[in-house]
């Protein structure tokens, strides 16, 4: 084995790709899947951690192996190496393994982008308006009106659509234990596809710059079962919209809420 | 009247005196337009400064002397013929005149890069400093949106891809045996567009409502309704742009028609070849960004609709076409600041292996692989924009397609690596650091190209990271390595070995610990470009700021064993590194006119360990012979010593 440095490597790189692989996937990468899309983002990277340790591995182990066995000794100062200029078979495989590698993530992704994007007939919609520096959630009602919130109260197992509008800059809105965003653009509507499948309270958070209050223009969204959610919801008094394009409400200057408080601020809301 | 000489010579004095003649002009030209117009109040300052914006820099490099020749010329006065007494530098005020000579202005160029890396890399300790603990810190959010736009705009325009341009310009002329660039007083041009454009960036702190805060991306239509600091970044990139365009079209001619006799196209270091497609790709993207900031510029300063979309009557602006224009130029713009590292890294990996670059023409093909790819996969940046969805799916494959040319770029440096007679000193080790990092960000983009998973981490600080990963630890490492490299050639002294490696190592970890964690909190999700975060983020951040300060520090080792060798090291010899190249036959710093001797090339630049093996001769192509058979013929194919 000392004269085989091919074997050595090999050998070397199997044992960093068999601890590589269970380290990568031991990091608690992502918050909580919340939705039916986030399952599916989560596996897509867990495929994409197995494809990229062994790449990462293979460049480390030849570097590493290089500067340990063919770094200049004492007395070879004048020492030229072999002269190999390429080696065309070599080459092929290093273009086309990639390639097909390549191919097969992509079909991959394309397929999770599917299922993640599939229309549901009984999908509920909720308009979303985005403003500086705030969030407004419509759920429509009869004759046109809309049930206006502060608050994204959605029912556990429910297709969503959100219909997202900007009245002034582009927005954004991401709830990270859903895994999906899309950015508020003003003039033309968006659209977002959420199947929550877990309780609980999260941030949506706008993550497009959208001027000084960018950092503060978060709003809390309940996952809540769908009894509750019928009862909320009937709570709420329907109100013709607002016109869009009514001034934004001044967010900055109403006593700087920070995270904790920024999220509870708008609490009154709930059933 | 007399007017003075000083001020009749270009000079610093008569810039100064046509500094505020635009000013004049700038003011006068706007008082009379809205005296015309009933505008009302006649005396606007927004409207003044606007236009002194794009007059003043215009004004000084006319004073400066930059144009001198070129009115002359049209008017018909005789020029006076360039007896090059300019060329060279002999004392460091050499450096603040203008000057024709590439290798004073590659000088000129690296420095002035190096004091903007400074500049932004302070800005970016000031984030972090905001970033190290949750809640508002000592920046207000105007102010912290500032800091983050100025510093990414100050290390892309300012820092990444003019010195890249200043390092091709010392050497790129000497690598392919010509005696200067093919356009000297262009050359000049383009570099006294750069300071202007960076101090303009700076001054944007300075004017009403703070510095340009819409970050480099600059999105419309938050660009258009910021206070006037928004279009010092909209006129500061069309200089920085027209410097970047007339500095491509000049290396591009100067490769296609300057190269010496027998320099065939596949006899040039792959510092050539990579700096022929990093022209390519400017003088063809490059555009792009001017238009996009000129729309904004127009929506902003005339009232014109391009991007004016906020809902209601009349306002039917494109806000996601500005996303298109833009990243029609930025996406391009991160090749143009990783091709011309990619040609240091082969000259490096190559000469300090001791070793023929592997596969040398598909090097030189995957080079031009990546040019045109780099066309096709814009909208990647834009998968959560709201665009029509399917462009996604083309863009997803023709980004992934990207990692393939790229794979075999590092793959090829490995197998240079393998079975060679490593150096491992400061040059190599940064770019051996240079594999790490770039595979990460390579991978991490390979990642990104996956629709569903780039909606979950687009605008995170995943992205953050990525980008860190390649334009850090990818482009700055090979910009070290160059520097490192070509150190000794330029200023004709050794740097502190030590010293180097000290600030290798301390680069590296620090980088890591500062990058590395950005990648778990934006996947967990932290969103980018925040003044302030949530408390779970509170631990990661803490430990990236210390790392980043530590990483910030590393930068005074490199700045003083720059400094101080270039005063008191060693005096370098001719070719200390034994490299091939021309560059490297003449004398280190090089002779006022590179070449007493025009060289013939009688084979290729990386024949190291072939025995006798000659890349260039000091003799006419007459005289010339190669002195083994063989040793010009490079093939990809051959392995015939393997």
């Amino acid at each position: 084995m000392r004269n085989r440095p091919l074997l050595q490597m090999a050998v070397i790189g199997a044992i960093g790709i068999i601890i590589g692989i269970p380290v990568a996937l031991a990091i608690p990468w992502f918050p909580a899947d919340g939705s039916t899309q986030a399952h599916n983002i989560h596996t897509l990277y867990t495929v994409l951690l197995i494809v990229s340790v062994p790449i990462f591995v293979l460049v480390e182990t030849v570097v590493l192996y290089s500067v340990w066995k063919f770094r200049m000794k004492p007395g070879e100062e004048e020492k030229d190496g072999p002269p190999i200029h390429g080696n065309t078979r070599l080459e092929v495989v290093w273009t086309a393994l990639p390639a097909i590698l390549i191919v097969g993530l992509c079909g991959y992704a394309y397929s999770v982008l599917r299922s993640n994007e599939k229309t549901h007939p009984g999908a509920m919609v909720v308009n979303v308006t985005e403003r500086q520096f705030a969030f407004q959630f419509g759920y429509p009602g009869p004759g046109g009106k809309e049930r206006l919130s502060p608050d994204l109260f959605l029912p556990r197992g429910q297709p969503v659509v959100l219909h997202l509008r900007s009245v002034d800059v582009v927005h954004s809105f991401f709830v990270p234990e859903f895994s999906v965003k899309i950015d508020a653009v003003p003039g033309i509507t968006t659209t977002l596809r959420i199947t929550p499948t877990r309780l609980g309270s999260y941030p949506a958070e706008c993550t497009e710059l959208c001027g000084a209050g960018h950092s503060l223009m978060r709003a809390p969204v309940r996952v809540v079962t769908p009894d509750a959610f019928r009862t909320w919801l009937a709570h709420q008094s329907p109100k013709a919209p607002p016109p869009i394009g009514t001034p934004p409400p001044d967010v900055l200057n109403s006593g700087e809420p920070g995270y904790a408080s920024g999220t509870s601020g708008s609490g009154g809301g709930s059933g | 009247m007399a007017i003075p000489a000083k001020l009749r010579a270009p000079g610093w004095y008569r810039a100064a005196m046509f500094d505020v003649i635009g000013f004049a002009f700038a003011f006068g030209l706007t008082v009379l337009i809205r005296w015309l117009m009933h505008e009302h109040p006649i005396i606007d300052g927004n409207a003044i400064t606007i236009v002194a914006l794009i007059a003043v820099p215009l004004f000084f490099l006319v004073g400066l002397g930059t144009a001198d020749y070129w009115f002359y010329w049209i008017s018909g006065r005789p020029t006076r013929p360039e007896d090059h007494s300019a060329h060279g530098a002999h004392t460091w005020r050499d450096y603040f005149r203008v000057n024709t000579d590439h290798k004073v202005i590659g000088i000129q160029y690296t420095v002035t890069s190096f004091f903007f890396l400074l500049v932004g890399g302070l800005l970016a300790m000031l984030i972090r400093a905001q970033l190290a603990k949750p809640g508002m810190q000592f920046l207000t959010p105007e102010q912290y949106n500032g800091v983050f736009s100025v510093h990414a705009t100050v290390l892309i325009f300012l820092f990444v891809i003019p010195v890249f341009a200043g390092l091709a310009n010392f050497v790129l002329p000497l690598m392919i045996g010509a005696p200067d660039m093919a356009f000297p007083r262009l050359n000049a041009l383009s570099y006294w567009l750069l300071p202007l454009a960076g101090i303009m960036m700076l001054m944007s702190f300075l004017a009403p409502g703070g510095s340009f805060a819409a970050g480099w991306t600059a999105y419309a239509p938050l660009s258009t309704t910021m206070p006037l600091g928004q279009l010092f970044f909209s006129i500061a990139v069309q200089l920085a742009g027209a410097s970047s365009i007339a500095t491509a079209l000049n290396f591009l001619v100067t490769i296609i028609t300057m190269r010496a006799p027998g320099m065939s196209f596949f006899r040039m270091p792959l510092l050539v070849w990579a700096n022929f497609s990093t022209s390519l790709l400017v003088v063809i993207a490059t555009p792009f960004i001017a238009a996009s900031q000129f729309f904004v510029l127009l929506d902003t300063a005339l009232h014109f609709h391009f991007f004016d979309a906020f809902v209601g009557p009349e306002k039917n602006g494109n806000v996601i076409m500005y996303q298109h224009v833009f990243w029609f130029y930025s996406h391009p713009a991160v090749y143009i600041m990783m091709l011309p590292g990619f040609g240091i890294i082969s000259e490096v990996i190559a000469v300090k292996s001791r070793k023929p670059i592997f596969g040398y023409r598909m090097m030189a093909f995957s080079l031009l692989a990546i040019v045109v790819l780099g066309f096709t996969v814009w909208a990647h940046h834009m998968f959560v924009s709201g665009m029509a969805p399917w462009i996604r799916i083309p863009m997803m494959i023709t980004t992934a397609i990207i990692a393939i040319p790229t794979g075999i770029k590092i793959f090829s440096w490995l197998a240079t690596l393998w079975r060679g007679v490593l150096h491992l000193d400061t040059p190599m080790l940064f770019a051996l650091g240079f594999l790490t990092m770039f595979t990460l960000g390579g991978i991490s983009g390979v990642m990104l190209a996956m629709i569903p998973f780039d909606i979950h981490v687009s605008q995170t600080y995943f992205i953050v990271a990525h980008i860190h990963y390649v334009l850090f630890g990818g482009s700055l490492f090979t910009i070290f390595a160059g520097v490192y490299y070509w150190f000794p050639k330029m200023t004709g002294r050794m740097f502190d070995e030590r010293l180097g490696k000290w600030h290798f190592w301390m680069t590296f970890i620090f980088f890591n610990l500062t990058f590395g964690p950005m990648h778990l909190i934006g996947i967990q999700g932290m969103p980018r470009r925040v003044a302030e975060y949530a408390a779970k983020f509170a631990a990661w951040n803490l430990f990236i700021s210390l790392s980043s300060f530590v990483l910030g520090a590393s930068t005074l080792i490199f700045l003083y064993n720059v400094v101080a060798s270039w005063r008191w090291g060693p005096r370098a010899a001719a070719n200390p590194w034994r490299a091939m190249t021309l560059e490297w036959q003449v004398s280190s710093p090089p002779p006022i006119f590179n070449f007493d001797a025009i060289p013939t090339v009688v084979g290729g630049p990386y024949e190291y360990g072939v025995p006798g093996a000659v890349h260039g001769i000091f003799k006419p192509p007459t005289e010339a012979r190669p002195v083994t058979v063989g040793a010009g013929t490079q093939t990809a194919g051959g392995g015939e010593h393997h």
